[in-house]
């Protein structure tokens, strides 16, 4: 095992994890975006519009990652209209496909997080609220949505897992990420254990410290539907 | 479109890989899920902390870098053991690499599943059967095993659709399934839209086909209400 040449390109491997980490922010941020008012729309089955979101839904969880990303990467540009659009300079570059794909991708499975979360939001809850005269958005500013958010925290602290897991395809279209740094190691080389292993180990401490951060964030946030002994 | 249409036996002759790729992961994950679930439940220390790190350095580590460890990894290992023996170079298989890797993933998975669905049977049954002079086995097969098919089944469904959906990252170690034969045949014919969008569309049809088969699963292994009828 050569494992000082992990040490000597540890810059390389430093950039990629940077490159992970902020591809996976922003795509849950974005997807977090679509998924607010898409999951209140599901939840509260407004017409047209929540078929129309269930759909999408449905289609992005039921297929695998890495076909939606060579949809749009290889995809789109077999179109002349894609080639010749305003977007094109964005959709030609890996890293905006990656992180379009991946933030819809987020998007449809936080949707489903969150509507499930604000359909176990006690009624009682919301009744005290409209019995205190708070208008109907209130209620839902004050009331509802942060108290269905509070409730989706274990399951979203999964999701941010597995956003983070799934990010790896990104280095299939040739950026430059955790596994991209760990890929490029071992061909430069022609080493077989290296370059994974230690991809496999920045992986493995991202997820724990988002593990820990998360159970801490449901310690504080989910006290008070805690059984006390 | 017509291209689609003359690629078409080939592509399907890729799906076929991938069900059969996911079907023998399947089968390796409940392997590994009984093993694991059963070692965590009433094996020793040591089968404890065994079974702990598999399923913790599996939950931590994405599949396509177990998959491209194992192959790789794997591809040499096989080498030097072979060299000691004066064998010519062996080529690993493709696709028993990614049974290999993704039953190995998933069968972490299943060993939470398993080892929830075992605890959510009340001690007192199984006590109750041995009180009555039933040999180990047949408590196993009249008390233990149909309560756990049923309680296990919601679970087991959820992992089968990720793994399903993981085969896709097996056509990146070159594996000619579904996903790798619509790349190389879209890109050469430049459709790779329509490739893929077919490829998107047969991924659809698996999870809703299997959401079927699981729901009618369900619906067949349910117990049949003995709490509410007292």
């Amino acid at each position: 095992m050569r494992f000082d040449l992990v040490a000597d390109n540890w810059v390389m491997f430093a950039e990629g994890a940077w490159m992970t980490v902020q591809l996976t922010a922003l795509s849950l941020l974005i997807g977090f975006c679509i998924a607010l008012p898409a999951g209140l729309i599901r939840a509260r089955r407004i017409r047209i519009l929540s078929p129309l979101i269930n759909i999408y839904v449905y289609a992005f969880r039921g297929t695998p990652l890495l076909v939606q990303l060579f949809l749009v990467y290889y995809g789109l540009s077999q179109f002349e209209a894609v080639r010749d659009s305003f977007a094109w300079p964005v959709l030609r570059e890996a890293y905006w496909c990656a992180l379009i794909t991946f933030s819809l991708n987020s998007g449809a499975y936080a949707t489903e997080i969150i509507r499930g979360a604000i359909e176990t939001v006690p009624k009682g809850e919301l009744e005290a609220a409209k019995s205190l005269g708070l208008s109907p958005r209130k209620v839902d500013f004050l009331v509802l949505i942060p108290s269905a958010l509070r409730r989706a925290l274990p399951q979203y602290g999964n999701e941010v897992v597995f956003m983070l897991h799934g990010s790896v395809v990104a280095s299939v279209i040739t950026i430059q990420d955790i596994l991209g740094a760990g890929r490029t190691l071992n061909a430069r080389y022609y080493i077989a254990y290296e370059g994974f292993l230690t991809a496999a180990a920045l992986y493995m401490s991202i997820t724990f410290v988002l593990v820990f951060a998360f159970r801490m964030l449901e310690r504080r946030y989910l006290r008070h539907l805690r059984v006390s002994h | 479109m017509e291209n689609l249409i003359e690629y078409m036996p080939l592509l399907l002759s890729g799906a076929l890989v991938t069900i059969t790729l996911a079907l023998f992961s399947l089968v390796l994950a409940t392997v590994l899920g009984a093993l694991g679930a059963t070692g965590k439940l009433s094996g020793g220390i040591i089968a404890k902390s065994i079974v702990g790190v598999y399923t913790t350095l599996v939950r931590g580590v994405p599949d396509l870098v177990l998959i491209l460890l194992i192959y790789f990894g794997g591809q040499r290992l096989l080498n030097i053991v072979g060299n000691w023996f004066d064998a010519d170079y062996i080529e690993l298989s493709k696709f028993w690499a990614g049974v290999g890797a993704i039953g190995f993933i998933y069968g972490a998975y299943l060993t939470e599943t398993f080892r929830g669905a075992y605890m959510t049977i009340p001690p007192g049954q199984i006590d109750a059967a041995k009180a009555l002079g039933m040999r180990p086995i047949s408590v196993l097969r009249t008390v233990t095993i149909p309560q756990l098919i049923s309680f296990a089944l919601p679970g087991y469904a959820n992992v089968w659709q990720v793994l399903i959906k993981s085969t896709a990252v097996v056509s990146i170690i070159g594996l000619e399934d579904l996903v790798g034969l619509a790349n190389d045949a879209g890109k050469s014919v430049r459709e790779p839209f329509i490739f893929f969008a077919f490829v998107f569309c047969m991924y659809l049809l698996f999870t809703f086909i299997s959401q079927n088969i699981f729901m009618y699963a369900e619906r067949k292994y349910a117990l049949k209400g003995h709490d509410d009828a007292v």
